[in-house]
């Protein structure tokens, strides 16, 4: 019983930041129908900003945190001005490769400032663990949860609550319409790739966290992602929340118990699972769970 | 998009009679559909294909041509195989693939399998090559037929991420099937090819002529590309291959006019994965030695994109195009590392690495082809052609 209290909460945690990488992925595809591949070095380079704002200049954890993650949403937005601005109108699969090239640059960067540097966060949660509902578990992976659904529900009221936000949904319905009714569609695009870098900074903190310190890497992680916003849909935040946590529990129960009840798959099986329950789904929902399947003109 | 999109409407005039008389001084004016979609509808087609194969098969003995360089080629050419595999399904009938590295694993294991010699922890049963590599299509097609009715149910970026998902499964299952692959990181022998006994690398002399150790292997790697590029080129122009194109142009519509969607593209990957298969078994005689990350995970991401990235630059849809393609691809680099010394920040401790270069140069390139010639060099070749064929008027 313990030990399933402890895997799930471990689940819920490495779910939930999968859900806020997610959640990065699915703004950007809303606003400009691009899959952002360049989403997992962002995500690095969030991580190398809050290791040199709290390790490298002494700053407070949280304030380090915060101006990371400005830093990495001023750079997104930049990101996209410079790189993919000029590709509005072009095929979205062009869309998508200068967005591999971005990530390449971005990992040679990142290669560049980290160096043989030992990037850890400096969090307040090191390897502490603290009793919940009976259960010693980690504090980080509480913290995960609690900072990447806090995150995602901020994003979330932004969306639906502000002007901005409304102008941001008024771009992913209809591109010229939006236009029509004076928003500025070109700057909708740079504030969701900033909101995005933004959340990217943050989980990179948390993946960083967890693992106690990261390489360039560990952005791979990040291509877990991948499989929950194909399981959530690919312009459903609320699809990525659920799809996050569903997989980020699944990984969880299978590192667990998998290497004693089903030896025979093979050692590491939990890192392929978010894959295969993505298959599986894709069979019974070709749009994911909350994605808007693509209307056909005949 | 077919090779023959360039055809000038003059082309299609029905006249009553087709005397060689006729014809003569008017090599574009055609009276019959099959003399239209001929192979070789032309006689500068003709004469070039001619003097390129004439070339080829000299290669080995071209003074300027390393031992190195021609097994850069025999690799070029085993990459040709399967990117033309890839353009079948991806440019013919639309489906992205990232998963072709995946195809391309099964292939090169089923062939160091059955062809090469077992070790303390792998398999091996030193069959015949005429065994192993029509084996290692064959599993590869067929696992590709079992997956391809998975993927007929999605489309565009939700297949591309799917077919994303097969290269991590294939990692991990290459990793546990040590007894083929020799497990995580320690790898295994590729196959040694040998027809009916002859070795195929291994120096040779053959009525008097001497060859060296690469080239028996890079002749038949060339007729090989040869044969699969012709068949693969009479599928395109036959019945099937005008349905992969109304799949991917309009899968609706094809599907309204009669032709079977899910059948179209189950054998589409079918085939697609049978000539990735052939080219997983040659790489893996070129390589040498194979390990699981070669073709699975980061190392078969990279390997799928630069499988799309051959088809791009290339040229989608054509059968040429994943030859000059997987030229560039491989040529490239030498190219990169003769002129490394000479571009600034470039170099071992300076801004740039070699290898980095390599990539930025691929990145860039593949973005400039898909936004300013989306057919890619042969669409580039194309240009060049019809300019001289009109010259000197501008149209």
């Amino acid at each position: 019983m313990e030990l399933l209290t402890a895997t799930l909460v471990r689940g819920v945690g490495i779910g939930s930041t999968y859900a806020l990488i997610a959640v990065g992925f699915v703004i950007i595809y809303r606003a400009t129908d691009v899959v952002n591949f360049a989403q997992p070095a962002l995500m690095i380079l969030g991580a190398y900003f809050t290791w040199f704002f709290v390790r490298g200049l002494g700053m407070p954890f949280v304030a380090g945190v915060l101006l990371a993650m400005i830093v990495m949403a001023a750079f997104a937005g930049l990101t996209e001005r410079v790189a993919l601005r000029p590709m509005v109108g072009e095929p979205p699969f062009a869309a998508a490769m200068v967005t591999v090239g971005v990530f390449f640059a971005l990992l040679i960067l990142s290669f560049r400032l980290i160096g043989t540097n030992v990037i850890s966060m400096g969090d307040p949660w090191g390897v502490e663990r603290i009793d919940f509902l009976g259960t010693r578990v980690a504090q980080v992976d509480l913290a995960m949860t609690v900072l990447s659904l806090t995150a995602i529900g901020l994003v979330g009221l932004f969306l639906t609550r502000s002007k901005v936000g409304l102008a941001m949904r008024a771009t992913a319905l209809d591109q010229e319409t939006a236009l029509a009714q004076g928003v500025n569609v070109g700057r909708m695009f740079g504030l969701s790739w900033a909101i995005s870098g933004a959340t990217a900074a943050l989980a990179g903190m948390l993946i960083a966290a967890r693992a106690g310190a990261v390489t360039p890497l560990d952005a791979f992680v990040a291509l877990k992602a991948l499989p929950v916003i194909i399981l959530g849909g690919l312009d459903s935040i609320k699809g990525s929340v659920y799809a996050g946590i569903l997989i980020g529990v699944a990984e969880s129960l299978t590192r667990t118990y998998q290497p004693a009840l089903a030896p025979g798959l093979g050692s590491n099986f939990d890192v392929i699972v978010p894959y295969l329950i993505m298959i599986v789904a894709l069979m019974v929902r070709p749009y994911g769970f909350y994605g808007t399947p693509e209307v056909q003109r005949v | 998009m077919t090779e023959q999109s360039d055809r000038t409407p003059t082309g299609k005039t029905p006249i009553a009679t087709s005397s060689r008389a006729t014809l003569r001084g008017r090599p574009m004016l055609y009276t019959e559909y099959a003399r239209d979609q001929a192979l070789l509808n032309t006689p500068s087609k003709r004469l070039w294909t001619a003097l390129l194969v004439i070339t080829m098969f000299a290669m080995p003995f071209l003074p300027f041509i390393t031992r190195s360089g021609l097994s850069d080629m025999t690799r070029l050419m085993a990459l040709a195989i399967g990117a033309i595999g890839l353009n079948l399904v991806t440019g013919y009938a639309g489906q992205v693939s990232l998963g072709h590295a995946f195809f391309v694993g099964i292939g090169a294991f089923t062939g160091a399998a059955l062809g090469g010699s077992p070790t303390t922890n792998v398999v091996g049963y030193e069959l015949d090559l005429l065994i192993w590599l029509p084996a290692a299509g064959l599993v590869a097609g067929l696992v590709g037929l079992i997956l391809a009715p998975l993927a007929a149910r999605v489309r565009g970026l939700y297949l591309a991420i799917l077919t994303l998902g097969l290269v991590f499964i294939g990692e991990h299952i290459f990793k546990e099937m040590v007894f083929i692959s020799g497990g995580q990181g320690v790898g295994r022998r590729g196959p040694s090819p040998s027809i009916l006994g002859f070795e195929l690398y291994v120096p040779h002399e053959i009525l008097g002529i001497q060859f060296v150790r690469e080239a028996p292997f890079f002749y038949f790697v060339l007729i090989l590309l040869i044969v699969m590029g012709v068949l693969a080129r009479n599928l395109a122009r036959s019945k099937m291959g005008r349905a992969f194109a109304a799949v991917r142009d309009r899968d609706i519509a094809a599907e309204v006019m009669g032709v079977p969607l899910l059948q179209t593209k189950v054998v589409a990957f079918g085939i697609s994965s049978f000539y990735g298969g052939v080219c997983g078994a040659l790489l893996a005689v070129a390589f040498g030695q194979l390990t699981p990350e070669n073709f699975g995970g980061l190392g078969g991401l990279l390997l799928s994109v630069q499988f799309l990235a051959i088809i791009l630059i290339g040229g989608v849809a054509t059968i040429s195009g994943p030859i000059i393609g997987a030229s560039f691809v491989v040529l490239m680099p030498r190219l990169v590392q003769a002129y490394a010394g000479s571009i600034p920040f470039v170099g071992s401790g300076s801004l740039l690495s070699v290898q980095q270069l390599e990539g930025i140069l691929f990145g860039v390139l593949i973005v400039l082809f898909l936004v300013l010639e989306p057919r890619g060099l042969f669409g580039l070749w194309l240009r060049v052609r019809n300019y001289w064929k009109a010259w000197p008027f501008s149209y």
